[in-house]
C-alpha cells in the first residue's frame, strides 16, 4: 500500500484548501445518494401514500375512492381493533421492561472472566438465531396441555398447570413469557456497554464504597444508559409489530378466543384477507402516530437520564 | 486490586454458586433446542410418551429422509431459496451500506447531519407503517410472487446496517484519507482501495447479521410469495405446520434443519457477532 509510506507531515497539514473541501462535499453527497434515493422510495413516499390510502376506500382492484375519515370511524367501532390494540399494549408494556431487566441481569452475571464465560455467552445468544417460526412451533409442542413435557413435569410435581397457549386466560401471558427467550441481542449490547466502562473508573468505585450495590446504581447503570435507551426504543417499536409468533400460535383469528390477536395480525388480515387497504392503512397511520409520540417522549426524557461520555460528535 | 493469594474458602463457594446459577440458566435457555432435537428423531407417539423420554430410542433417521422427500414440504428447494435470499441480501447490504456509511462516517459535507438524522428516523420507522404502498406498487408492476420485492430495497441500503457500519467507518483515521487526497487519489478510489480494506472485519460482521435477519425473515416472504416452491424455509415451515399440525416429528425435523445453519454459522463466527453488538449505542 503506497499510503503507509506517505510523508508524516501530510497528517498535520494545518488547513485544507477550499477546492479539496468542495471535492469532499461533492463525494459525500454522491456516496450518500443511493441511500437518499432508497429512503425516499421505500420510506418517505410510502409514508405519505399510507396517509392518503387511509382516507380512501381501496380494494386493490380499481381506483381508490376518497372517503375522508370513514376508515377511522370504522376502526373506532371495530372490536377486533380494540382487542388487538389492548393485547399488543399489554404485550409490549410487560415484555419490553421485563426483558431488559433480565438481559441486564444476565449481562452483569456475564461480565467477569471465568473459564466458562464464552460458553455462557454462546448459550444466551443462541435463541436469537432460532427463526421465530421454528421457535414458536417448538414452544407449542413443549407446552401442549396434558401430553407436553412441561405439563407432565409440573403435574408430576403435584402442580396444576394451565393449558398455556390453549387457555384464553393464559395465552397472552404465555406469549409474553415466550418473547423473553430470545434476549441474546439485548444481553450482548449491555455486555458491550459494561466492558467499555474504563477500568480505573470501576476500580475507583471499588475503593470509594465497599458496597457492590452502590457501585451498580451510581456508577455502572449511569454509564450504560445509552444501551438502555437503544434497547428500550428498539424493543418498544418491535413489540408493537409482534407478528410471527402471534400468527404461528393463534392464526389470523388470535385463537383461543382472540387472546393472542395482535395489532399487526389484524392489519394483515384487513389487507390480505379482506383486501380492505383503506382500513389497513388507517391502522398503520394510528400505529405511526402512537410510535412517534412514544419515541419523542422517550428521547425527550432521555436528556435527563442518558449519559454520553464526551458528548455529541 | 491484585489478589495473588489462593482463593479463600468463601471465594470458592461463591464461585461454585455462580457457576451453578449460570448452568441452571443455561439449561433453561437450551431446553427448547434440546427438545426440538430429540423430538426430530422420535415418532409422534414417542414425542408424547409419559413418562418423558430424554433420548430418542431408537433414533429415527428416517424422519430426515422423509422430510427431504415430501411433496408438501419441498425442503431442499426451500433451503436453496433461503440460501439465495439471505446470501444476496448480505452481499447487497455490504456494498450499498458501505457507500452511505463512508459518506456519514468519513466525509464532511453540508446536510450530512440532517440526512443521517433522517436515517435514524428511517431506522425507527416501523415496517408496518410503510409496507402497504410498497406492496401495491410491486403488485402494479406485476412482480409479486418473485424475489424482486424482497431484494431490491437492499440495493439502496438499510438504515440499521448503515448505522452499524458508520460506527466503524468513524474509526478510520482521517490522516489516511488526507494523505491519499494529497497523492491525488479520487474519492472513489479512496473508498474502494483505502477505506474498504480497513473495515473488512466490520463488513463481515454486517454481512453475518444481514444473513441471520434475512434467513429468519417471515413477514415479507409471506405477503409477496405465493408458490410453495418459491418459499424460503421459515415460510415453508409455517405453511407445513399450519396444514399438518399433528405431524410433530416432521415439524421438529424441519425446525431443526431450519435453525441449524444459522447456529453453525454463529458458532464459527461468534467473536464477530459480539463485536458488532458492542458497537451499538456508543454514540
Amino acid at each position: 500500500m503506497p499510503i503507509t509510506s506517505a510523508p508524516p507531515e501530510a497528517a498535520v497539514l494545518p488547513r485544507r484548501n477550499r477546492k479539496a473541501e468542495r471535492g469532499e462535499a461533492r463525494a459525500g453527497v454522491l456516496f450518500a445518494l443511493p441511500w437518499i434515493i432508497g429512503m425516499t422510495l421505500f420510506v418517505a413516499i410510502p409514508l405519505v401514500v399510507t396517509f392518503y390510502i387511509a382516507q380512501t376506500k381501496f380494494q386493490i382492484i380499481g381506483a381508490p375512492k376518497w372517503v375522508g375519515m370513514q376508515n377511522y370511524e370504522a376502526l373506532w367501532s371495530d372490536p377486533a381493533f380494540w382487542k388487538s390494540a389492548q393485547n399488543t399494549l399489554i404485550f409490549g408494556a410487560i415484555s419490553v421492561p421485563v426483558k431488559l431487566i433480565i438481559a441486564l441481569g444476565l449481562a452483569l452475571l456475564l461480565n467477569r472472566a471465568t473459564a466458562l464465560s464464552g460458553f455462557y455467552r454462546t448459550i444466551f445468544y443462541l435463541p436469537f438465531l432460532m427463526p421465530a417460526v421454528a421457535g414458536s412451533v417448538v414452544f407449542m409442542l413443549l407446552l401442549t396441555p396434558n401430553a407436553g413435557p412441561v405439563n407432565i413435569a409440573l403435574e408430576a410435581m403435584g402442580l396444576n398447570p394451565p393449558d398455556w397457549l390453549l387457555d384464553p386466560n393464559a395465552a397472552l401471558w404465555t406469549l409474553i413469557l415466550l418473547s423473553l427467550w430470545p434476549l441474546g441481542v439485548e444481553t450482548l449490547v449491555f455486555l458491550g456497554g459494561l466492558q467499555n466502562i474504563p477500568k480505573d473508573v470501576s476500580e475507583a468505585a471499588d475503593l470509594d464504597s465497599p458496597k457492590r450495590w452502590h457501585k451498580l446504581v451510581w456508577i455502572t447503570l449511569p454509564l450504560i444508559t445509552p444501551m438502555v435507551l437503544f434497547n428500550l426504543v428498539i424493543g418498544i417499536i418491535y413489540s408493537f409489530q409482534v407478528f410471527t409468533q402471534a400468527i404461528v400460535i393463534g392464526g389470523t383469528t388470535g385463537t383461543p378466543a382472540e387472546a393472542t390477536l395482535m395489532y399487526m395480525v389484524v392489519l394483515y388480515r384487513a389487507a390480505f384477507r379482506y383486501f380492505n387497504m383503506g382500513l389497513a392503512a388507517a391502522m398503520a397511520t394510528v400505529l405511526f402516530v402512537v410510535v412517534l409520540i412514544l419515541t419523542l417522549l422517550i428521547f425527550k426524557t432521555a436528556r435527563s437520564w442518558v449519559h454520553y461520555e464526551g458528548g455529541e460528535i | 486490586m491484585s489478589k495473588q493469594r489462593k482463593p479463600s474458602a468463601g471465594a470458592r463457594i461463591g464461585m461454585l454458586t455462580y457457576h451453578a446459577l449460570m448452568l441452571a440458566i443455561s439449561a433453561v435457555f437450551l431446553l427448547p433446542f434440546y427438545w426440538m432435537t430429540i423430538s426430530a428423531f422420535k415418532t409422534n407417539a414417542e414425542i408424547f410418551s409419559d413418562p418423558v423420554t430424554w433420548l430418542p430410542d431408537p433414533i429415527r433417521w428416517e424422519n430426515m429422509t422423509s422430510l427431504l422427500t415430501r411433496e408438501d414440504f419441498p425442503f431442499v428447494q426451500q433451503f436453496v431459496n433461503s440460501v439465495f435470499y439471505a446470501g444476496t441480501v448480505a452481499v447487497l447490504v455490504c456494498l450499498s451500506c458501505s457507500l452511505a456509511a463512508y459518506s456519514f462516517g468519513c466525509l464532511r459535507w453540508r446536510g450530512r447531519n440532517l440526512v443521517f438524522g433522517l436515517t435514524v428516523c428511517a431506522l425507527l420507522m416501523p415496517t408496518i407503517v410503510t409496507f402497504l404502498p410498497i406492496y401495491l406498487a410491486w403488485s402494479k408492476i406485476g412482480l409479486t410472487g418473485t424475489y424482486w420485492p424482497l431484494i431490491t430495497p437492499f440495493l439502496f441500503g438499510d438504515a440499521f446496517f448503515i448505522f452499524m457500519l458508520r460506527q466503524f467507518f468513524m474509526g478510520v483515521p482521517r490522516e489516511l484519507l488526507d494523505a491519499a487526497r494529497l497523492d491525488g487519489a479520487s474519492e472513489f478510489r479512496i473508498w474502494w482501495q483505502i477505506v474498504m480494506p480497513q473495515v473488512r472485519t466490520p463488513l463481515i460482521i454486517v454481512g453475518l447479521f444481514a444473513t441471520v435477519y434475512t434467513w429468519n425473515e417471515f413477514f415479507l416472504p409471506l405477503i409477496y410469495l405465493q408458490d410453495r416452491q418459491a418459499f424460503p424455509l421459515s415460510l415453508g415451515l409455517f405453511t407445513f405446520q399450519s396444514q399438518r399440525a399433528v405431524e410433530w416429528s416432521v415439524s421438529m425435523m424441519g425446525a431443526l434443519l431450519t435453525a441449524l445453519p444459522m447456529v453453525a454459522l454463529f458458532l464459527f463466527t461468534q467473536r464477530l457477532f459480539q463485536r458488532g453488538l458492542s458497537s451499538i449505542g456508543l454514540k
